[in-house]
């Protein structure tokens, strides 16, 4: 018997707008409202809303198929404010009970890095706006970008959560198989790792001219899947959701190929779906040790795509340098900003190890280099302590004048 | 392969980058079995020197040509340089058809398979050469006059001379996408038939100790074409941030005299030194005290000086209006017009040190790929294309 569980993840960070030396002090906003916008609409054509409406029909037409999703608080507010027809064909897909929401951090935070007590808030921000939106409280955690180790599956199992993801990096399983569920050192909770290899041949080869196997129909991946039984209890195919008409464009046949994939794999009397809960309920084979980070992210498999310069390093550091300061201010607005600020993406325009090759990682990045990027994100953060020192020294006079009054 | 060459400057007799980019090519063509025979205009008598620099360290045989051309005059310079020696032509296009005159000369007396002429002064000797031998000729675009007058006040006569050079030319090279666009929407001329063959650099790495000041430099002809006004209102407004920062123009030009009293109408004069042309140890020194090398240049075919700041481990900031910056990843653009940006950069480059630093870094390892070598070699592969024709 094999369980196909499919996870889609649906992100997409507040970009920042151009922010020069001369816009600090000025109160000109951080965020690019009109390109976020723009890129969230686009989307929202090219995937979410065809996607959207083909699983619908699916789910509707093989009861037996079943997904997972995880949202980003940032997508949901996005959503909200930009495209609530997305969002209510997200709830649609909710309401069907064949779909899994999962829990994260609320701003796709690498919070788990760098301030354990900041991770947990943004994770209850989380699970609080996914009750509020689909009527869900997740049970699996999956940390921004799949970053995962030991002491995360500790961390989230003592918040209450049965399982948790994780890539399926080789260095971790050696000769082990990630078609199995797993448990962590020491742990009680599920680990369940992404077969990056299937998982690959969908979100990054589907349309690779290059690749043997191309072009890629269901049948034959149905065939990859079925040749699973008796090697392995589960295929975890995890992937952006924005695979489907974004990354792989509607022209590839990304679409026909998802809309013919359940009835292809239902085929085989030995298969079928499972949520990510669900597989939580099988026995795990295995203790699994991972005592160093790893992600989901190219070759590497670590974090090396957010954090592997010293401007991306320097950056983050500041930013969490502040965390009581900016707690203590009160001021929603600055804590939410603050929150803001921590999302992945913007370590991520930073990155320079592939910037020479010209490579596709550039595609996903608004500005001309990794040291735009780091201008801009550093010329906010200054505006931003600003604020801060203005709203603190404030906030203390007025304790002062409480006190002598 | 033995090369007729037409240049008319090499160092250390060169006011520019054309000088340098010729000795770098004719050396790393020397390398590759080319013989070059290198025709100079004469400024002043050879130093002896030089002349042996030349002809031991490479193959590279420089004659001079009885000629004051300077490779960057304008006609109104010359007509001034004029005044004080009599002995020459009367005006600039008169010393460049002399020039061409006494190339018919040497095309007869010399073997070769190719002529390879660089820049406006010297295509019609390549022109009189390829008629005289009936070899055929490459023009070499460094710059065109679209660049030195940044498009305004275009010199007809020089037009005319390069537009005829690029056409009578069995294949025209030029130095970036940017020259070729140029070539391509401006003389008319096919694209096909224009190679791009990127400039490279010589000059070795030298790690230096990086002084703690603040000081922004740039280095130049101090000409239209090189924008080092709009580095002037970027320094006024960094100054209008802050006080700690000093802004050194190193170079000379026709435009010294109006960026000087530029500097003093905006109320900076004391915060921005004219350091004047520089030379060999100069530019060293200069570059270990500065924090970042800024390249404004309103229209820059390739921009040499940008790799050679990089050599000296200086951070970058260049023109997107430039030949260098479609090679360069790890370096800082601005559109030469964006004073504001300009300024903005040049603050993040002195306030976030791991910014000037991963920029260091990275060109440093970046820049080690762009010597004359793969110029050469380019060449090589034309010189071999066109003689089979």
């Amino acid at each position: 018997m094999v369980s196909v569980c499919f996870y889609f993840q649906v992100h997409q960070p507040k970009r920042l707008q151009k922010y020069s030396v001369f816009d600090i002090g000025t109160n000109k906003s951080y965020f690019d409202d009109t390109k976020n916008k723009t890129v969230l609409e686009k989307v929202a054509q090219k995937c979410y809303l065809p996607a959207n409406r083909l699983l619908l029909q699916l789910l509707k037409k093989y009861p037996e198929f079943k997904v997972s999703y995880s949202f980003s608080g940032i997508v949901l507010e996005q959503f909200e404010q930009y495209a609530p027809d997305v969002l209510q064909t997200f709830q649609e897909l909710a309401d069907t009970g064949q779909v899994e929401i999962l829990g994260e951090t609320h701003h796709h935070s690498l919070a788990f890095l760098y301030s354990k007590k900041e991770f947990k808030e943004q994770i209850s921000l989380h699970d609080k706006k996914i009750k509020k939106v689909f009527n869900q409280s997740p049970k699996v955690f999956r940390n921004t970008e799949l970053i995962y180790n030991n002491e995360l599956a500790k961390l989230v199992e003592k918040m209450g959560y049965k399982g948790v993801l994780a890539e399926g990096a080789d260095h971790i399983l050696d000769w082990r198989s990630p078609n199995f569920v797993y448990t962590p050192k020491n742990s009680k909770i599920k680990l369940l790792l992404k077969n990056y290899k299937l998982s690959d041949d969908i979100a990054f080869r589907f349309s690779s001219q290059y690749w043997t196997e191309h072009p890629l129909q269901a049948p034959k991946f149905a065939q990859w899947i079925n040749a699973i039984n008796g090697n392995g209890t589960n295929v975890n195919l995890f992937m952006d959701y924005e695979t489907f008409g974004e990354h792989q464009w509607q022209s590839t046949g990304i679409f026909n190929f998802l809309e013919h994939l359940p009835s292809e794999i239902l085929k085989h009397l030995d298969n079928n779906f499972k949520t990510p809960s669900e597989l939580t309920k099988l026995r795990p084979v295995a203790e699994l040790d991972v005592p160093h980070v790893i992600s989901w992210a190219d070759v590497e498999r670590d974090t090396s795509a957010w954090l592997g310069n010293d401007m991306q390093r320097s950056a983050i550091q500041k930013l969490y340098e502040i965390e009581q300061q900016v707690k203590s201010s009160k001021s929603e607005s600055l804590i939410n900003t603050w929150r803001k600020l921590q999302t992945s993406d913007h370590f991520y325009y930073m990155c320079t190890k592939w910037f020479n090759d010209g490579d596709v990682h550039k595609y996903f990045n608004p500005y001309d280099s990794p040291y735009e990027a780091f201008i801009t994100y550093m010329n906010v953060f200054n505006d931003f302590t600003k604020k801060l020192k203005e709203v603190s020294t404030w906030q203390r006079k007025k304790q002062k004048l409480t006190v002598n009054v | 392969m033995n090369v007729l060459m037409f240049g008319w400057e090499f160092p250390p007799n060169n006011s520019g980058g054309l000088g340098t980019a010729c000795q770098g090519l004719t050396k790393a063509l020397s390398k590759q079995n080319t013989n070059i025979i290198f025709v100079l205009p004469k400024e002043k008598p050879p130093n002896t020197e030089h002349c042996i620099f030349v002809s031991t360290n490479t193959n590279v045989n420089v004659r001079y040509l009885d000629s004051p051309l300077l490779p960057y005059i304008t006609s109104k310079g010359y007509e001034k340089l004029r005044k004080q020696n009599t002995s020459y032509g009367t005006t600039l296009f008169e010393e460049v058809h002399r020039y061409a005159e006494l190339a018919k000369q040497i095309a007869e007396n010399n073997k070769y398979e190719v002529i390879h002429a660089h820049d406006w002064l010297t295509y019609l000797a390549g022109i009189n050469a390829k008629k005289v031998s009936n070899k055929p000729l490459i023009v070499h675009v460094h710059a065109t006059e679209y660049d030195r007058t940044g498009g305004n006040g275009i010199n007809e006569q020089v037009y005319e001379i390069e537009k005829q050079g690029m056409e009578e030319a069995d294949k025209v090279i030029a130095v970036s996408e940017y020259t070729k666009n140029i070539v391509v929407s401006k003389y008319g001329i096919v694209s096909d038939k224009i190679v791009v063959v990127h400039n490279g650099t010589e000059m070795e790495q030298h790690q230096i100790n990086k002084t703690t000041e603040k000081l922004v430099l740039s280095l130049g002809r101090l000409t239209l074409q090189k924008g080092v006004d709009y580095f002037i209102y970027a320094a006024k407004r960094v100054l209008d941030l802050r006080n700690d920062v000093t802004f050194i123009v190193a170079g000379s030009g026709d435009m010294e005299h109006a960026l000087i009293e530029k500097a003093a109408e905006l109320g900076i004069a004391h915060k921005v030194l004219f350091a004047g042309f520089l030379r060999g140890q100069q530019i060293t020194e200069m570059y270990s005290r500065a924090s970042v090398y800024v390249m404004p240049s309103v229209s820059e075919p390739f921009g040499i000086v940008a790799l050679e700041a990089i050599k000296h481990h200086t951070p970058v900031i260049i023109s997107k209006q430039s030949g260098v910056s479609e090679l360069l990843n790890h370096c800082l653009t601005v559109d030469f017009w964006d004073v504001d940006e300009l300024a903005n950069k040049i603050v993040a480059v002195l306030d976030y040190s791991v910014l000037a630093e991963e920029l260091r870094k990275n060109s440093v390892e970046e820049s080690k790929q762009y010597t004359w070598e793969p110029a050469a070699k380019k060449c090589l592969a034309l010189y071999q294309e066109v003689r089979s024709w």
